[in-house]
């Protein structure tokens, strides 16, 4: 229970802070919207052409954003030695993570479901029909995203070269997340939408193992 | 302050390593402290003062050796888990008020009505006035105010203090050896880390000496106390 209830207040404090500073919201959606409108500028793609190559653009796109929302996670909580006081409060240092990656997928996911109209006007992609299940889709890729990065995070922010780090240790890491999504988007936006169901598994698989072993390990992540 | 609800709780170190890489930052350190004792530690930077508070904190693990806490009552023993610390850095954030700040931690100490507990604290630290303003726009002496008032929020047995006096102006400093003389006198034991003589430093009732990790002088009293906080040969 007071798993839960630390995550809660935890997870209200992200928000809080985020919705105050609204630091990670802003430079995400900007970093994402230049990738969407540059690429479409540059290489006016038709209709069949977007729906072969943008799958990939737009998940290249959130992967990038994702790996700048994700650098100041930890690196916020050393600014003050914040962390010490969290991991002196709360009963489970999980609760920490979880409130991070909790917080993190809640971001990503309100930043491409902002960004989705445009991106669907600009590559002329239809989603509307299938809506829910690119909810689901970026439900799961974001969480996945957000379990590895947040982890990550908390490696990379006790680093000396910690900008670097992050991006060199996260992208590879989210090669499978990339590839799966990619390919289950794609899926949906063809002219027949079909749901790519060994995706979608490999995803929840992903974000199951990734935070069981997050859960396990989590501790001592956080250790000096 | 807030009547002790508690047994005082003493701390026992014992043969105390602590390796960071290649340095050594604690030689064994074998220290015994009584129930209710406010102890200076004094030594020059690197000494291994904060890695020594940091390990009886419980945030950082000693590389080899063990601390375990004695006297008190079961419930003063399970508080000893999570002593009240407060470090160099104020360990709130600035995006918050002081109110959120302490509601924060009150809530994930599980502090029962943590609104009476916070507002309690804000009218004993002086602060109740600024309570909503942010503590970006906050001195260096009001965030000490907030550090100590969330590390006293669950009335911790045990009090650590890493060179609180820093950067504090001389009233700042007149307000801390007060607050810090009320929590000695509710019998809390008390470990704080100084550099020289002040205020604060005479609140001490006992004194030792680290350098370069190890433990090289130790007193309770007089000439010795002092030459221990100045650095002098007793």
């Amino acid at each position: 229970m007071s798993l839960l209830s630390n995550t809660f207040v935890l997870l209200g404090k992200e928000l809080r802070t985020e919705f105050r500073s609204r630091e990670l919201l802003t430079t995400t959606i900007v970093f994402i919207l230049i990738v969407i409108v540059l690429f479409s500028f540059t290489f006016d793609p038709t209709s069949d052409e977007s729906r072969r190559f943008a799958p990939g653009l737009l998940w290249l796109a959130f992967l990038f954003a994702s790996s700048l929302m994700l650098q100041p996670c930890f690196l916020r909580e050393q600014h003050n030695d914040t962390l010490s006081a969290l991991r002196l409060s709360v009963t489970d240092p999980f609760a920490i993570f979880l409130a991070k990656l909790a917080a993190n997928t809640l971001f990503l996911l309100l930043t491409e479901l902002l960004l989705l109209p445009i991106f669907a006007t600009m590559y002329n992609v239809p989603v509307l029909s299938v809506l829910h299940w690119l909810a689901l889709v970026f439900f799961l890729a974001s969480l996945g995203i957000s379990i590895a990065g947040t982890a990550l995070s908390a490696i990379s922010a006790q680093a000396r070269m910690r900008e670097l780090l992050l991006p060199l240790l996260m992208l590879p890491l989210l090669t499978p997340i990339l590839v799966a999504s990619t390919e289950v988007t794609k899926a949906l936006f063809d002219r027949a939408p079909y749901v790519q169901w060994k995706g979608i598994g490999f995803l929840a698989v992903f974000d199951v193992v990734f935070l069981t072993a997050l859960c396990l390990f989590g501790e001592y992540l956080l250790e000096e | 302050m807030t009547p002790p609800a508690f047994s005082p709780v003493g701390l026992r170190f014992e043969n105390i390593d602590k390796r960071y890489g290649g340095l050594l930052a604690l030689r064994g350190v074998s220290l015994t402290i009584a129930p209710g004792e406010c102890l200076v530690l004094a030594g020059r930077n690197g000494s291994g003062k904060t890695t020594l508070l940091r390990i009886a904190a419980r945030l950082v693990r000693p590389s080899r050796g063990s601390l375990s806490f004695s006297g008190g009552s079961r419930d003063a023993q399970e508080n000893t888990a999570r002593p009240g610390f407060v470090a160099h850095a104020s360990m709130v954030y600035d995006e918050l008020s002081a109110e959120e700040n302490l509601l924060l931690f009150a809530r994930l100490r599980q502090v029962p009505r943590p609104e009476n507990r916070v507002d309690a604290l804000l009218r004993e630290v002086g602060l109740s006035d600024r309570r909503a303003s942010l503590v970006r726009t906050f001195s260096r002496g009001m965030r000490q105010r907030v550090a100590i008032a969330r590390a006293l929020l669950r009335e911790p047995a045990v009090l650590l203090l890493d060179e609180p006096a820093t950067g504090l102006d001389p009233q700042g400093v007149t307000w801390l050896a007060g607050a810090i003389r009320q929590i000695r006198d509710s019998r809390r034991t008390i470990l704080m880390s100084l550099h020289g003589e002040s205020e604060i430093s005479s609140l001490g009732t006992r004194a030792i000496r680290l350098d370069a990790g190890s433990v090289v002088a130790d007193t309770r009293t007089g000439a010795t106390f002092r030459s221990i906080l100045t650095f002098a040969d007793a």
